[in-house]
């Protein structure tokens, strides 16, 4: 069974794999298999954990789940046309709760936290040291506050970007665009070792040519 | 002469000799023939207990108990001084908090609850376990750990006095989130003032977002061409802002492919989202009064597995070779294997998320990015709705103090006169 188990693996992973060349009828049927047992896999997963592992094992401890079993219910009766309006309510709410949430979060993380550390000493290691950083220490300070300062001003949407402004907005783009190339960098490695492991497995697990 | 005592021993008689010897002889007979042992034991347990004593750490004292502060309940702190042999080399190794349930105003029976290291200087622990209801005692435990040569662990403990009766209770504010509280404050008081100026009839000018002017362009496109409109809304949920934001995009994208006739296809990975999206065609359609046109098989669901509703798409675009796409929302490593793909079937592509890791793709791959923000100012430059548009600039006004905030905080920093950064701590 295990040897059938790791054929098949190989042979859907290579099926994946044949989209590089063309669209074509095994990929086609990887494909289909792959979403469906993802969706089959997925609905079994989220039966699980949500409504009996959250749910149903946790109503005693916690009613105010029931808020939340009712509002799940109120979303099944989009099923019925004539009272599917009110499918609308609990959506609503979802997403009235994930903003108000979030905002906090973001408020912290995005507004505050990015703040704090860009306000930094220019010339200086510390607050209280003066001015007695080397030229790395100040090249480095000034470019995080420089890129910060003209990035942001790079996101001002309700003035044009004309003038000074439009300078700053244009060295905000210009340091924006230097971290998505260094990130573009770091992001093909990891998607590097994303095919390494399809490769570990074709090369080795299946073939037993590597060990 | 002869000393006196010397003729006394003389004058003794052998009688009077054994009978004295006799009489000297039977205390100490009986003595070492009945309580041999009892004197080595006395002697043994005097020189433990004097071990023992040497052993035992000094206890600690003044122990306060205190509801935890900026919690939701459930946490009380225990505060000590600490004993006095709590010194490098000293005699304390960890103090052990013990906790008592209280018991018509009396402790119970004491448990451990957590343990200190010595030599710590804020000497505190929080007890994280306990009922709001329930009322508690505390005592702490100043701990001695020594081993023999046969490496047979021994404690040696003494306690501090007790203290309590103390109950956990929430608190509705973190008074260390002042600061986040004060900056939400003035941002909505921007958000709301514009938004009363943008109702009362104040045109607020947007600048132009390069994406956004495409849309119109994408959409005609593919009325001309006579093919598909795909709209990806990422792999993010209803609870994702990105997602909210790509629904918000989606009606806009909706009312013109309605007017123009083009068919709009929606493939989603999330049921909430598919169930959201539904909503959002359909009132698009009744909007620009063609809800006909609306069929709920334009939204329909893959699976909720990443890469599997990567291959899902993929598989829709290489066979339906759509004219245009969007990508707005959340992605993740799908990003680049998607807009590949549409880059590969000659589709004019728009992109937008704020997930920093996948915008480098996105760009790269497609005709037009929106970065970060510009997914969220979107929606308002699309529709030019009063509220959203005042939304919009009442943000930028937050943006603007943000901006003084840098420079004035930098400059004062720089020159030693004042650390503004401490402003804008944020504690978990």
């Amino acid at each position: 069974m295990e040897h059938f188990a790791l054929w098949l693996s190989a042979f859907l992973t290579l099926g994946i794999l044949s989209f590089l060349y063309k669209d074509n009828p095994w990929y086609k049927l990887s494909e289909a298999i792959f979403v469906g047992i993802s969706a089959g896999f997925w609905f079994v997963t989220l039966f699980w954990d949500n409504l009996v592992g959250k749910f149903w094992d946790g109503w005693q401890d916690e009613p105010m789940l029931f808020v939340g079993a009712a509002l799940g219910f109120l979303m099944l009766l989009r099923l019925v046309p004539k009272i599917g309006w009110i499918s609308r309510w609990p959506l609503a709410f979802i997403v009235g709760a994930t903003s108000g949430l979030w905002l906090m979060n973001y408020l912290a993380s995005n507004i505050m936290v990015q703040v704090q550390a860009t306000i930094q000493p220019l010339f200086s290691i510390s607050y209280a040291s003066g001015f007695d950083a080397g030229w790395g220490a100040i090249i480095s300070s000034l470019v995080i506050v420089v890129g910060t300062f003209t990035g942001l001003v790079y996101f001002f949407f309700s003035k044009e970007h004309k003038g000074a402004f439009g300078g700053a907005a244009r060295v905000g783009i210009f340091f924006i665009m230097i971290t998505f190339g260094a990130s573009f960098g770091y992001t093909v490695m990891s998607r590097m070792s994303l095919l390494i492991g399809r490769m570990d497995f074709l090369l080795g697990d299946w073939l037993g040519m590597i060990g | 002469m002869i000393p006196r005592r010397y003729k006394a021993d003389r004058m003794l008689s052998p009688i009077s000799l054994l009978i004295l010897s006799l009489i000297c002889l039977i205390p100490i007979t009986v003595c070492s023939q009945t309580e041999p042992d009892t004197l080595e034991s006395v002697l043994s347990d005097s020189i433990a207990s004097s071990m023992e004593l040497d052993l035992t750490p000094a206890p600690v004292t003044n122990v306060t108990v205190a509801d935890t502060d900026n919690d939701a309940g459930g946490s009380i702190t225990v505060s000590w001084m600490p004993s006095a042999d709590d010194y490098s080399g000293g005699k304390v190794r960890l103090y052990r908090v013990m906790r008592a349930e209280a018991v018509n105003g009396q402790p119970g029976e004491f448990t451990e609850v957590g343990d200190s290291p010595a030599g710590k200087t804020d000497y505190s622990s929080d007890d994280g376990n306990t009922s709001d209801d329930v009322s508690y005692f505390y005592k702490v435990v100043a701990v001695n750990v020594v081993y023999n040569e046969a490496g047979e662990e021994s404690e040696f403990t003494s306690e501090s006095d007790m203290a309590g009766p103390i109950t956990s209770t929430p608190q509705w504010f973190h008074k260390q989130r002042i600061n986040t509280l004060v900056g939400m404050c003035l941002l909505s008081f921007f958000i709301i003032y514009y938004i009363a100026q943008a109702k009362a009839g104040k045109k607020l000018f947007i600048r132009k977002i390069a994406g956004m002017e495409a849309v119109d362009e994408a959409v005609g496109r593919a009325t001309e061409m006579g093919k598909k409109i795909f709209y990806i809304s990422g792999i993010g949920d209803m609870d994702n802002m990105m997602t909210i934001a790509a629904m918000t995009i989606l009606g806009r994208v909706a009312e013109m492919s309605a007017q123009y006739e083009t068919y709009l296809d929606v493939p989603v990975c999330r049921s909430m989202v598919m169930v959201t999206a539904r909503e959002v065609l359909k009132e698009a359609h009744s909007k620009v009064g063609r809800p006909d046109a609306y069929k709920d098989d334009m939204v329909h669901y893959l699976t909720d597995d990443q890469f599997g509703y990567a291959a899902g798409v993929d598989g829709l675009f290489v066979r339906e070779k759509p004219a245009t796409i969007f990508f707005m929302g959340q992605f993740y490593a799908e990003s680049l294997i998607l807009a590949e793909t549409g880059n590969s079937i000659g589709a004019i592509q728009i992109a937008g998320t704020a997930m920093p890791s996948q915008l480098p793709f996105f760009i790269a791959a497609c005709d037009y990015t929106l970065i970060g923000e510009e997914l969220f100012a979107a929606s308002a430059y699309l529709s030019k709705e009063p509220k959203l548009l005042g939304s919009l600039k009442g943000q930028d006004m937050g943006k603007g103090v943000v901006l003084a905030a840098i420079l004035l905080g930098v400059l004062l920093e720089t020159f030693g006169v004042f650390q503004l950064s401490n402003l804008f701590s944020v504690i978990d």
